[in-house]
């Protein structure tokens, strides 16, 4: 409990970043209309796959003989820029389709 | 962390929150989507390139100078790996395919959530006890390893399902079992921290615990509430995420996830909401197959349906001044969206004015229509929503529904005992004739019946989607 305690007062700030966040992301989604919902759902996925930056710290930081790490976080960073890549490329080809005639 | 690289996060931040926003609107949404990834390019090449790291010394290096060239190849390579096969499966799915595309898609953010917790316990492994990672870095990357692995398996059991690989399990009591076995993952997570170990068997136990769990959650719900499902498993890819950023102190990754978490969440109470279910009922409910409630529904509407020709259709059409097009998934399926669109075109050429309407539900995922007609070129302002269709169709002459059935159907208003009562749906009832075009008078996707095709306005064109409106452009054409 006092580790728990000694850990929010030392990340506090992480913490208002993670209320505001929340409150940021409602807002910005909350009126959008149902036209969009598809290419905003895969968009957002893309942006899930920020998780990258993790898989990236954690190969940088393994001890290069730990090859169970390495392996592990190879497919963590696979994963995680097919996410990104994937998620940016496949809404970027709906809304291009949007954009063509109007 | 070096300043130039706490600079490129924060813009990296600003640029999701920015990005995310505009593809809120039409007319900035392309825009908004390369921001963001522009944002995130340089977020991953900052990380790989601007670490540094403390050595014993007290000393502050670049963290690259420390790293071996093998290990610098090996994340290269998988950066590289990874964004030929994402451009790939993105640049060749069809449009048709994106639920499973995005469900697939959120199930690798989870997968690599989960393994960097698994990465980040190992660490923890053997090290003295005045070293070890306080229970709170434990409880975080605990929870890590749950939602990633949750996330993981169940956006693939939601991908096979939408495939139509795989069928709804359901075990009896499956909602006890699944609660308890919740219940149980988080108690044992609980126990890992408390106890202090470092075990690894301990870890995989609960790894695999979860990935079960991830299973069993999506396994029972039916293929029609599937588009709900993705949403929830989106958001909580983004929760995972931002966890895994709380354990590196790091912003970008803590902002980019909870905007994802945030909004995954609107989406899907907006999603519940044009169903008119709520969230517990769709992920406890488990209706949306073909079961039990179809065969109960099926006496109730028999009665006698009026099957009609491409060529009185055609004449139907031809003398009207308003017709509305309701396209479902069917039409899709069909790949018929471009004979559509050249019925639509030919119509208003010979003076007929057309419109569609778009139930916020088409398709296999909110707005998936909006795509699939984008796709064959229809213009925009033909589509409407359903909130300013519904008034219109006591003056619409012909109502043609291709390959739409649930969202058509007068049960939702009249029959409290269909599992679809209370959904807000098309009025098309409400039009002097409809037209329905129909493979069979098999149920729709929630496997109800549907009393609109033995409506005596209704008649039924039966066959093929693409080949009954070929028939009717080409005889359309012949007038």
């Amino acid at each position: 409990m006092n580790e728990l305690i000694a850990f929010l007062s030392d990340n506090l700030e992480l913490f208002y970043i993670l209320i505001l966040a929340i409150f940021i992301g409602v807002e910005l989604i909350k009126n959008v209309p149902t036209v969009l919902h598809t290419p905003l759902m895969s968009g957002a996925n893309a942006l899930s796959g920020v998780v990258i930056v993790g898989a990236i710290i954690v190969m940088l930081q393994a001890d290069p003989t730990d090859y169970l790490s390495l392996a592990l976080g190879f497919i963590a960073v696979v994963f995680g820029i097919i996410n990104v890549i994937g998620g940016f490329a496949v809404t970027d080809r709906m809304l291009q389709m949007f954009k063509k005639k109007k | 962390m070096s300043i130039a690289l706490g600079i490129i996060y924060l813009i990296a931040t600003i640029t999701f929150v920015i990005g995310l926003k505009m593809l809120g609107h039409p007319a900035t949404a392309k825009k908004g989507n390369l921001i963001s990834g522009t944002g995130m390019v340089l977020a991953i090449i900052g990380t790989l390139f601007l670490q540094e790291k403390v050595l014993e010394t007290g000393e502050v290096v670049p963290l690259f100078k420390t790293v071996s060239i093998f290990v610098y190849s090996l994340i290269i390579s998988a950066i590289l790996l990874g964004s030929i096969i994402g451009w790939f499966m993105a640049m060749k799915v069809k449009m048709t395919k994106m639920p499973e595309l995005v469900s697939l898609f959120n199930g690798f953010g989870g997968g690599s959530s989960l393994l960097i917790g698994l990465i980040e316990f190992s660490k923890n492994v053997g090290v003295d006890d005045a070293n070890k990672a306080s229970s709170a870095i434990v409880t975080t990357i605990l929870s890590a390893i749950i939602i990633g692995s949750i996330t993981f398996t169940g956006s693939i059991v939601a991908w096979a399902k939408l495939d139509g690989s795989m069928k709804d399990l359901r075990l009896p009591n499956y909602n006890l079992i699944n609660n308890i076995l919740f219940l149980a993952l988080v108690a044992f997570g609980a126990f890992i921290v408390m106890m202090n170990t470092d075990s690894l068997i301990l870890i995989y136990i609960l790894l695999i615990a979860s990935l079960i769990y991830g299973y069993l959650f999506v396994a029972p719900i039916g293929g029609a509430d599937m588009p709900v499902v993705i949403s929830l498993l989106n958001s909580l890819t983004g929760i995972a995420a931002a966890i895994t950023g709380i354990l590196y102190g790091n912003m970008v990754m803590l902002v980019g996830g909870i905007l994802v978490g945030s909004a995954g969440l609107i989406l899907t109470f907006a999603m519940c909401k044009a169903m008119n279910r709520s969230l517990s009922n769709v992920v406890f409910g488990a209706f949306g197959s073909s079961g039990d409630v179809a065969v109960a529904a099926v006496g109730k509407t028999g009665g006698s349906i009026k099957k009609t020709s491409a060529s009185d259709a055609a004449v139907m059409l031809n003398y009207s001044t308003n017709v509305v097009i309701v396209p479902g998934y069917g039409l899709a399926v069909a790949q018929a969206q471009h004979v559509i669109h050249e019925l639509e075109e030919l119509l208003t050429r010979k003076g007929v004015n057309v419109k569609y309407a778009i139930h916020p539900v088409a398709g296999r995922m909110p707005g998936h229509m909006n795509v699939l007609l984008a796709e064959s070129n229809v213009s925009y302002d033909k589509l409407v929503e359903m909130d300013d269709i519904n008034p219109q169709f006591p003056n619409t002459d012909v109502v043609l529904v291709v390959g739409a059935n649930d969202v058509v159907n007068p049960a939702a208003h009249t029959d409290p005992s269909s599992p679809i009562y209370g959904m807000p749906i098309l009025n098309v009832e409400n039009a002097k004739n409809i037209i329905v075009n129909k493979r069979s008078m098999n149920a729709g996707y929630a496997g109800i019946e549907n009393e609109l095709f033995y409506n005596q306005k209704t008649s039924m064109l039966f066959g093929d989607a693409k080949a009954a409106l070929t028939e009717l452009v080409s005889e359309l054409k012949n007038m």
